[in-house]
């Protein structure tokens, strides 16, 4: 089934949310996609506990409140969020819309589409040891998606966040599993900590202090992980290693959509933020432009001068009367009725 | 005040630094290969460096959140440091370092 909307918005940090608003006063609709599992980008996975001291009229907000405040003021405008998954190909269809499709199979077709994909897109971070090519695809898994795989096999899991302690708690139930991390301290959440440490007495789990050295392919569908820890090196013959390195940030397939780039950055003109391509625009972090700063306000700004512009994708045959939103009836009746 | 540093491709560049900077940002606006997600903020671990032995004593301690920060951090050695966590001051002209696998 294809899904229909006037505007998809890539992203799902403050510039896009806040890009729901500013259309949906324009009667536009909109469909938000984004690769981490919760609204909020950036702000809310990076530094939800971070105050952010330069909001116009917010004299210190803190990453998730501002998010949760986006999300508040965006949703009378009824946006649909497809979470968890990336854009991976967009194509133009025969009613000159964009037809975008996302690693979830999902498929959306809308008049415009609105890059606020801020740094691009966040995925699990890699190990930076050369030549792991091969061994990536067979031995080492950075998300674990299917389990049953997993099954009574030798693992060794890095890390000492949230996604390792879960992770080693979770597959100690099917598996052989080593914890590995640099210290025997965790910044995970206590609860999983405490469980881990618990598994650890029982002999369940075993935790191993040391940082990877470098990784060999045993071609018997084993890994040799060699461990240093101080100036020790040692080595573990492993079915699967699953390092949690936390996440980095990837420009990703919208580096291969034709869009005029300068440095990974998508250039746009400062009148209608619109890329080389038109009816593809691009706001906040992700876009560039003689004088651009990377500010959260900045993305604000950018996102009401675009919606002015999507207007004519939209409904080419209406015209566009500029109002205030104090007063604004028709936006007075949606935020009631919501 | 100068800082010495050595890339990854183990080439050397003197960059003038002062005292209203981060050691992250003098290496970010020279244009080294420095991510910096989080814009320096300690929420990421992309600014990672490594302080040559002579000078780590120089610099003020590392807190709890860089601690934990350095663990998403690849090949942690004792003399590893965020450097967005590392305000210059002029003991520390002439301060050598080298650039963590990314």
């Amino acid at each position: 089934m294809i899904e229909k909307t006037d505007v998809i918005i890539i992203g799902a940090g403050p510039v896009g949310l806040f890009a729901i608003f500013e259309l949906g006063l324009l009667n536009i609709s909109c469909h938000v996609i984004d690769n981490l599992d919760k609204p909020g980008g950036q702000c809310a996975e990076l530094y939800p506990e971070k105050p952010i001291y330069d909001i116009p009229s917010r004299v210190s907000i803190t990453g998730q409140q501002l998010t949760d405040d986006l999300l508040a003021q965006a949703k009378p405008f009824k946006p649909v969020y497809h979470l968890n998954q990336q854009v991976e190909k967009i194509a133009k269809i025969e009613s000159n819309e964009w037809l975008v499709e996302t690693s979830h199979n999902n498929k959306i077709r809308a008049k415009c589409i609105v890059i606020a994909a801020g740094a691009g897109s966040f995925v699990p971070r890699k190990i930076p040891l050369e030549n792991l090519d091969l061994i990536e695809e067979k031995n080492i898994l950075y998300a674990v998606r299917n389990k049953s795989i997993l099954e009574n096999k030798d693992l060794l899991i890095v890390g000492g966040g949230d996604s390792a302690l879960d992770w080693t708690n979770e597959l100690s139930k099917i598996a052989n599993v080593t914890l590995m991390h640099r210290r025997k301290e965790f910044r995970a959440a206590p609860d999983s900590v405490s469980k881990m440490l618990e598994l650890e007495r029982e002999k369940k789990v075993s935790f191993l202090l040391g940082q990877i050295h470098n990784i060999e392919d045993l071609k018997n569908n084993k890994i040799k992980v060699l461990v240093k820890n101080n100036d020790e090196i040692k080595s573990f013959e492993v079915d699967y290693l699953l390092p949690f390195f936390g996440l980095k940030m990837e420009l990703g397939p919208i580096a291969n959509w034709g869009l005029n780039l300068m440095e990974n950055l998508i250039k746009v003109d400062t009148e209608k933020f619109e890329t080389s391509v038109p009816s593809i625009f691009a706001i906040g972090d992700i876009n560039t432009y003689p004088g651009k700063l990377k500010l959260i306000l900045s993305g604000f700004h950018e996102a009401a001068l675009m919606a002015q512009e999507c207007f004519k994708y939209c409904f080419p045959d209406k015209k566009n009367v500029f109002r205030y939103t104090t007063s604004s009836k028709e936006l007075h009746k949606k935020l009631n009725t919501s | 005040m100068k800082i010495k540093v050595t890339d990854r491709e183990g080439k050397k560049h003197e960059l003038e630094g002062d005292t209203n900077s981060t050691l992250m940002e003098i290496l970010r606006d020279a244009g080294l290969d420095i991510e910096a997600a989080c814009g320096g903020c300690c929420a990421c671990a992309t600014c990672h460096v490594y302080i040559n032995d002579q000078w780590l004593d120089k610099i003020s301690s590392k807190d709890d959140d860089e601690e934990s920060m350095l663990d998403q951090a690849f090949d942690v050695r004792n003399s590893s440091r965020l450097s967005c966590q590392i305000n210059l001051s002029e003991d520390l002209d002439g301060i050598e370092l080298e650039l963590a696998p990314e």
